[in-house]
């Protein structure tokens, strides 16, 4: 479980994240949504110990995340930001061969190897492998980096904004392979995503945002309805049930 | 043929390079004296005063400048950048005049010492500089770094002009191995053993090249690998700066090529940057000792002029692989 209390964060006296107190459930996949300016990757980001908090606290299983020491944190939760620039020329190999550094320190035993070659078989990179990330598309670098997170192989996975750079095809394998790890693995993943219907087909619960609080939460069948979607971003919504599928339109035409 | 058994070839070229920077100089020892046992006392006392301390710091200081500015590259990451490049040299120069100016008498470690002290603020000045100014290209990084050097080396020259020591600032700042005797040379051990501590811990600092973001999802304290990276750094600049001088670019040079053919990836890549940055060095001294002699052009300007070419063509190239 994942616990926030009161978690405060403004920039320049703008209140980003205003007092957010929420429970995440292990295992399943949780989608974070809402308007640009939300507070989604604050909240995220604070939760996953890369930007401090004003106030407030964070615990993940019951560990303090302010007060843990960093390697104990880092074989439970793994984070990927969106924008990665590496300046560095690794192979994709090497690359999510650091994912396993909280559990190898640097000595990969087998086990570690058979890790980073499951995740380069998960996210079809196995045949690029050796390529450096300098030579390889945005996509391919995304699906590197997403590898090296699963490789990390922690019990809560947190993604802002995974599908960015990636075509239909990969944005859907993407996704099912979030709620594989999710079902098959019990592991708990946290997506911060702009596509609602992503959200809606994928998630197991689903936060929507804005103005820096909690909007609403709850199931797909919950959230992904016409009046609240309209209210949080602003703009009128359809909402169509598609094969059991709830699919939100907002295009306006 | 694998690359362990390539590394090992390239490591005996190394030795034969090595072994011919021995017998270059102005005193003709020739080597097949010591084949036939004919070697004269004068010859043995050259080699063992003058050319192996010679040969020995050559190899140390490429090693270890090479190895510093891989670290540096990678902590700044960015291509561009070597102690050179970064205020550093400038600062433990510096550091070097404040020691002779306060306490001459401190041994030859205390001075490197405190000119390391130097180094790591100097160094730690440009890396907070990075932070505050927003960085529109890669380039820019670089040319902060020698603004920062220039600020610090025309605040050093003020004091040395008015204690007249303008001399003894050009030493540090040009390299030059034709002073190095024995007893003038020891303190470069000190800086190769900081490249063999430096690649012990690789992977941290490939890791805190992916960035704190990566580093802090992965575990890594990353505040304590800058800090390890930048001792390194510091102590390794402070030590070439103290004995021989300052060697430009190799720092620069050497991590780039061996980037381009292997990546970035630490733990392979920083025996191969040792190995060329000894390389570069002894043929930039060899053909130093060559080019007018009896004479000698200091290693520092050979380098310089390489070295200036090659970081032209890192600017203006087309390889895209530094952005």
């Amino acid at each position: 479980m994942i616990h926030v209390r009161n978690a405060t964060k403004s920039y320049d006296g703008d209140l980003v994240v205003d007092d957010v107190t929420l429970s995440l459930k292990r295992s399943g996949v949780t989608s974070i949504i809402g308007p640009n300016g939300a507070g989604k990757s604050t909240l995220l980001s604070m939760i996953a110990r890369l930007i401090n908090m004003d106030g407030g606290e964070i615990t993940i299983d019951g560990l303090n995340i302010a007060t843990t020491d960093g390697l104990e944190l880092a074989k439970r939760l793994a984070v990927l930001r969106q924008d990665n620039h590496i300046t560095a020329r690794l192979t994709v190999r090497d690359l999510v061969a650091f994912g396993r550094y909280p559990h190898s320190k640097g000595r990969p035993n087998e086990n570690d190897l058979e890790h980073v070659n499951r995740a380069l078989a998960y996210l079809g990179l196995t045949d690029l492998s050796g390529r450096f990330l300098d030579q390889l598309s945005g996509g391919q670098r995304q699906r590197a980096f997403v590898a090296m997170t699963l490789c990390q192989d922690t019990d809560y996975m947190m993604f802002d904004e995974p599908l960015n750079n990636l075509d239909i095809h990969h944005a859907v394998s993407m996704m099912k392979l979030f709620r594989q790890a999710a079902r098959d693995f019990g592991k708990t993943v946290v997506v911060v995503i702009h596509d609602i219907n992503f959200a809606s087909c994928y998630s197991d619960h689903i936060i929507a945002m804005k103005d820096g609080k909690v909007a609403e939460q709850g199931s797909p069948d919950q959230i992904i309805d016409a009046s609240i979607l309209s209210d949080i971003y602003n703009t009128p919504f359809q909402v169509q049930n598609i094969n059991g599928q709830m699919i939100a339109t907002y295009y306006g035409a | 043929m694998s690359l362990k058994k390539i590394y090992v070839i390239a490591c005996l070229a190394g030795v034969v390079l090595a072994v011919t920077s021995l017998f270059v100089g102005v005193a003709d020892i020739s080597l097949i004296d010591f084949f036939d046992g004919t070697v004269s006392q004068t010859d043995w006392l050259v080699l063992q005063t003058s050319r192996i301390p010679r040969t020995l710091a050559l190899v140390f200081a490429g090693t270890s400048m090479a190895v510093a500015g891989a670290i540096m590259q990678m902590l700044a990451r960015n291509k561009f950048v070597e102690p050179a490049t970064t205020g550093t040299v400038e600062a433990a120069a510096l550091g070097m005049l404040v020691v002779l100016l306060f306490a001459p008498d401190l041994p030859v470690v205390g001075k490197m010492l405190v000119a390391g002290a130097f180094a790591l603020a100097g160094t730690g000045l440009f890396l907070w500089l990075l932070t505050k100014i927003p960085l529109r290209s890669v380039v820019i990084v670089p040319l902060i770094g020698m603004m920062l050097g220039g600020v610090i080396s025309s605040f050093a020259a003020f004091i040395a002009y008015r204690f007249d020591m303008m001399q003894a600032m050009n030493v540090w700042t040009s390299g030059d191995f034709s002073t190095v005797l024995r007893g003038r040379y020891e303190v470069l051990w000190l800086a190769f053993a900081l490249a063999i501590i430096a690649y012990r811990g690789a992977d941290k600092l490939t890791m805190a090249g992916l960035g704190q973001e990566f580093s802090v999802s992965l575990g890594l304290d990353y505040r304590k690998v800058m800090t390890f990276g930048l001792v390194i750094i510091s102590l390794v600049t402070a030590s070439v700066v103290v004995s021989a001088g300052m060697i430009p670019f190799v720092g620069l040079i050497v991590p780039n090529l061996v980037s381009i053919a292997f990546g970035d990836n630490l733990k392979k890549t920083l025996p191969w940057i040792a190995l060329f940055g000894a390389a570069i060095v002894l043929i930039c001294d060899i053909v130093g000792r060559l080019i007018i002699a009896p004479f000698e052009v200091p290693v520092g300007a050979v380098l310089g002029v390489i070295g200036s070419f090659f970081f032209l063509y890192l600017v203006l190239g087309r390889n895209a692989y530094a952005r």
